[in-house]
């Protein structure tokens, strides 16, 4: 195995991980309908009680996105984190509430009340993959860091990257195509939500009423995503020459795009999937809109995790300082660390396996009103 | 800090896995129902707790990014596979089967719950074999080699790896963490079983659960006595600085006695502790400053003779990078002089001999209460479980009374602990090669602070609530019909 291609493997694990993470945050989008007026107190029960049974899956594809990124590509790790410091730390307060909200919510010792913990998991709703998107579409727009490795000979300034921007990451918030990523993600995962729940609770109004939030979602997630994809596809990427410098070059994005034509297949065989359960979903009466939705969206993130990648680009672009930048080989960890968790990974598939097995098990029935007023456990 | 609020939560995690693991596989075995409830009892309080636990981890991986960028660059390498495999191997397998032991009491077999319950409480042990082998790591540096040209701790081979994982500092914090986890959830449960004997309720849940709590703690305190044992001789041979500060040692030598508390002294058995021998020799704090010849002979350097070098690697390292492209002789020169030097480049970065030197006063106290703490907390597991067994523990009401005591006792000596091995290693993030301040992102004391003090306000809001649901629970009490007692 070269060191080339175990890079580029984990750049795969690591779309594939972010496909799933986006896919598994219908948990998030479906929690915006306990903010819905149509829904009494029991039926937004159900779809609590839903949502969390699946909640900790999506809470730790988080962290082994994270955990991988760490081990895979340490330097994004530091400079992402350390350094778009606001946004991240933003997502994870969001997330650390709707770790205990599910716990503590119907509980009367609680503090906050019901609705107190009801708004913290709808804040994480919109919050998480709306800041997921924003940073993810950094690596299409650059942001405004350095790095420099000399630093650590420096006793008195001994930071490797540093940061421009003093608002530390919010400043993505004012380039548009990242915060349209942002949009097309909090729609997407609010689309999946009600596909989700459509699927899984077992209720007549709460069947119409998640029919009526594909349709409603559906048109501004159509628009967000093609104005960011037409964004992309007609910007300046960040290209990386052989030797390892980086330039500028016009419609980098649509280039990478049509020199590699299995991310062109993966990318319109995804959409297509997203769209056939939109029509699944606001007008069949089939149910199993999300079995489509999923992998859709995997394979949709997935390319445009690889276009941001693979073809000699920079996917972690610096727009300060072009030479900056982070691309798959000056920001990977060493060989044999790579070599080590590929190992690792084979093991993915078994755990891919049982975390299918359980999830069949447990969903071969709906949940129901009789479950959440009768006295087995529940949130 | 996140690390010691995450702290207070995991313990329980662990050891209640354990109670409830064995009281299903009772309901399994007898098929009693009495234990299915009982078991079902505990997985409440374990829900609440979980659900904590899982919200301050996350906080804890992603800070490595956030506010220790540097570290995370300078040992991503290293740090970050365990962290990944720990993702892939226990995290899911712990959220996956949670939501099967919670919720699928009616909806899969019991077998297949019952593995599931099993499997929740060894992901979670898995997990923190992983995260411990990190942490070890930082302890014991091993398997690791400094790469000049990425300026950073690379794995040198694959069987680099190996001595990562099974790094002897890691094993034995594992086993001495997950051990203690065991006792944590043994107090615990055998002093909610206290409350309710004073309370002469659900009397025969009660004994019962006292009984499973007061053995699983005892074998917990007997293990985490030996692997305690283990990690002082590896505090003597990798971090002497951290043993001589929980000693409060300031001269060592051979033969060196063992501080009771400030006064009593037990002649040689500090030595003893430390290297198995009882003339075995201890460095103290001084010793290290000034550098001393350890018991197998080796000199080890001063501690300012130790930065010259530190700096000597580090201006090395500074011309290296200037020159490889220009002057490769001259740079080939300057890397054998920073390979040279490098074991001690953390120092490079220090300002005076002192900083070395941990707060002693807080290590040595925390210690002392950790190892005071842990054998009274012995002891009353004792005595429970000898009058459980006999039935006679109804009429004990002050041994009951101490039992409802144990519980914030032991997490203060949970704590204590923690401050022991975090503080005691001070300043080094990673023992000898990155001092605390290098390791840092480049933000603001402000934005550092703000955080800080957010995170701390929202956990404790979340222990707040925490005890109060389970003291709810607690009152509200198992499900099991009186007529059974």
């Amino acid at each position: 195995m070269s060191y080339e291609f175990l890079q580029n493997y984990w750049w795969v694990l690591i779309a594939l991980l972010g496909g799933l993470l986006v896919a598994l945050m219908f948990v998030q989008g479906a929690n915006l309908q306990l903010g819905s007026r149509m829904l009494d107190d029991t039926r937004k029960r159900m779809i609590l009680n839903s949502t969390g049974r699946k909640w900790e899956l999506t809470f730790t594809t988080l962290v082994t996105f994270g955990g991988a990124f760490f081990a895979s590509f340490p330097l994004f790790y530091s400079t992402s984190f350390g350094g778009a410091y606001w946004v991240w730390i933003l997502l994870l307060v969001t997330f650390v509430f709707q770790a205990v909200s599910y716990e503590f919510m119907h509980k009367k010792e609680n503090l906050l009340g019901v609705k107190g913990f009801r708004i913290a998991l709808m804040v994480n709703g919109i919050l998480a993959p709306f800041l997921v998107g924003t940073a993810v579409g950094t690596f299409f727009t650059g942001s405004d860091f350095t790095v420099n490795k000399m630093a650590i000979t420096d006793p008195s300034a001994p930071v490797i990257s540093t940061w421009g921007s003093g608002w530390h990451g919010l400043e993505a918030l004012t380039q548009s195509p990242a915060v349209l990523l942002g949009c097309t993600l909090a729609f997407l995962t609010a689309i999946l939500g009600a596909l989700y729940i459509l699927n899984n609770v077992d209720d007549e109004l709460v069947e119409a009423q998640m029919r009526r939030s594909v349709k409603v979602g559906s048109l501004p997630f159509l628009f967000c995503f093609l104005a960011w994809l037409l964004f992309l596809l007609l910007s300046e990427g960040y290209a990386v020459a052989a030797d390892g410098t980086v330039s500028m070059e016009r419609f980098k994005y649509l280039h990478n795009l049509l020199e590699m034509p299995a991310v062109l297949v993966m990318l319109l065989t995804g959409v297509g999937l997203i769209l056939y359960s939109l029509y699944l979903g606001a007008f069949s009466k089939s149910r199993k809109g999300i079995w489509f939705a999923m992998p859709g969206s995997v394979l949709v993130v997935m390319a445009a995790f690889f276009l941001a990648g693979f073809n000699g680009t920079a996917y972690y672009p610096s727009c300060t300082d072009l030479q900056s930048s982070l691309t798959l080989s000056n920001s990977c960890s060493s060989y044999f660390t790579l070599k080590v968790m590929s190992w690792v990974s084979l093991l993915i598939p078994f755990v891919v396996a049982y975390i299918a097995f359980a999830w069949r098990s447990m969903d071969k029935k709906k949940i129901s009103s009789q479950e959440i007023l009768g006295k087995g456990n529940k949130y | 800090m996140t690390a010691a609020y995450h702290w207070l939560f995991v313990p329980l995690t662990l050891g209640l896995a354990l109670v409830m693991a064995v009281m299903e596989t009772l309901f399994l075995v007898r098929k009693d129902e009495f234990w299915k409830k009982a078991a079902k009892f505990w997985m409440k309080i374990f829900a609440v707790n979980f659900a904590v636990g899982i919200a301050t981890g996350i906080i804890l991986e992603f800070e490595f990014g956030t506010n220790w960028s540097n570290y995370s660059w300078f040992v991503g390498d290293m740090f970050g596979a365990p962290l990944a495999i720990e993702g892939i191997l226990a995290f899911f397998m712990e959220a996956t089967f949670f939501a099967v032991m919670f919720f699928g009491w009616e909806k899969v077999s019991p077998r297949f719950h019952l593995t599931s319950t099993w499997l929740t409480g060894i992901g979670a042990t898995i997990s923190a074999y992983w995260i411990l082998v990190a942490n070890g790591w930082m302890q014991n540096p091993v398997g690791t080699t400094f790469n000049p040209d990425t300026v950073r701790s690379e794995m040198a081979s694959a069987s680099a790896f190996w001595e990562v994982v099974s790094n002897p500092v890691a094993v034995s914090k594992f086993f001495h963490s997950v051990t203690s986890g065991w006792v944590t959830g043994g107090v615990f449960v055998v002093g909610v079983s206290a409350w309710y004997l004073l309370r002469g309720r659900q009397k025969q849940f009660a004994r019962k659960s006292m009984l499973i709590g007061s053995i699983m703690g005892l074998v917990g305190s007997v293990a985490v006595m030996l692997s305690g044992d283990a990690s002082g001789v590896h505090a003597a041979e990798f971090q002497p600085m951290k043993l001589a500060a929980a000693e409060g040692l300031e001269d060592g030598g051979r033969g060196v006695a063992f501080t009771v508390v400030p006064g009593i002294r037990i002649p040689k058995m500090l030595s003893f502790l430390a290297t198995h021998d009882f003339n075995g020799f201890v460095p103290g704090i001084n010793d290290i400053l000034q550098g001393y010849t350890d018991g197998e002979g080796n000199v080890i350097p001063s501690v300012a003779d130790k930065m010259t070098m530190g700096r000597t690697a580090l201006d090395a390292l500074a011309e290296y990078r200037e020159l490889r492209e220009s002057d490769p002789e001259a740079a080939a020169a300057a890397r054998g002089i920073l390979e040279a030097n490098v074991r001690y480049m953390g120092y490079g970065h220090l300002e005076k001999p002192e900083d070395v030197v941990p707060p002693v006063g807080v290590v040595f106290w925390a210690f002392r209460l950790m190892v005071g703490l842990g054998m009274l907390l012995a002891l009353v597991l004792l005595l429970c479980f000898w009058f459980a067994r006999k039935g006679k523990i109804g009429d004990k009401r002050w041994l009951l009374w101490a039992a409802i005591v144990c519980i914030p006792l032991v997490y203060i000596c949970g704590q204590s602990g923690w401050i022991v091995a975090e503080v005691g290693r001070q300043p080094w993030t990673i023992q000898g090669l990155l001092p605390v301040n290098v390791a840092i992102s480049s933000l603001s004391a402000g934005a550092v602070k703000t955080t800080f003090f957010v995170f701390l306000a929202v956990f404790a809001l979340f222990l707040v609530i925490e005890i109060r649901i389970m003291l709810g629970a607690i009152r509200k009490g198992p499900e099991i019909e009186p007529e059974t007692l």
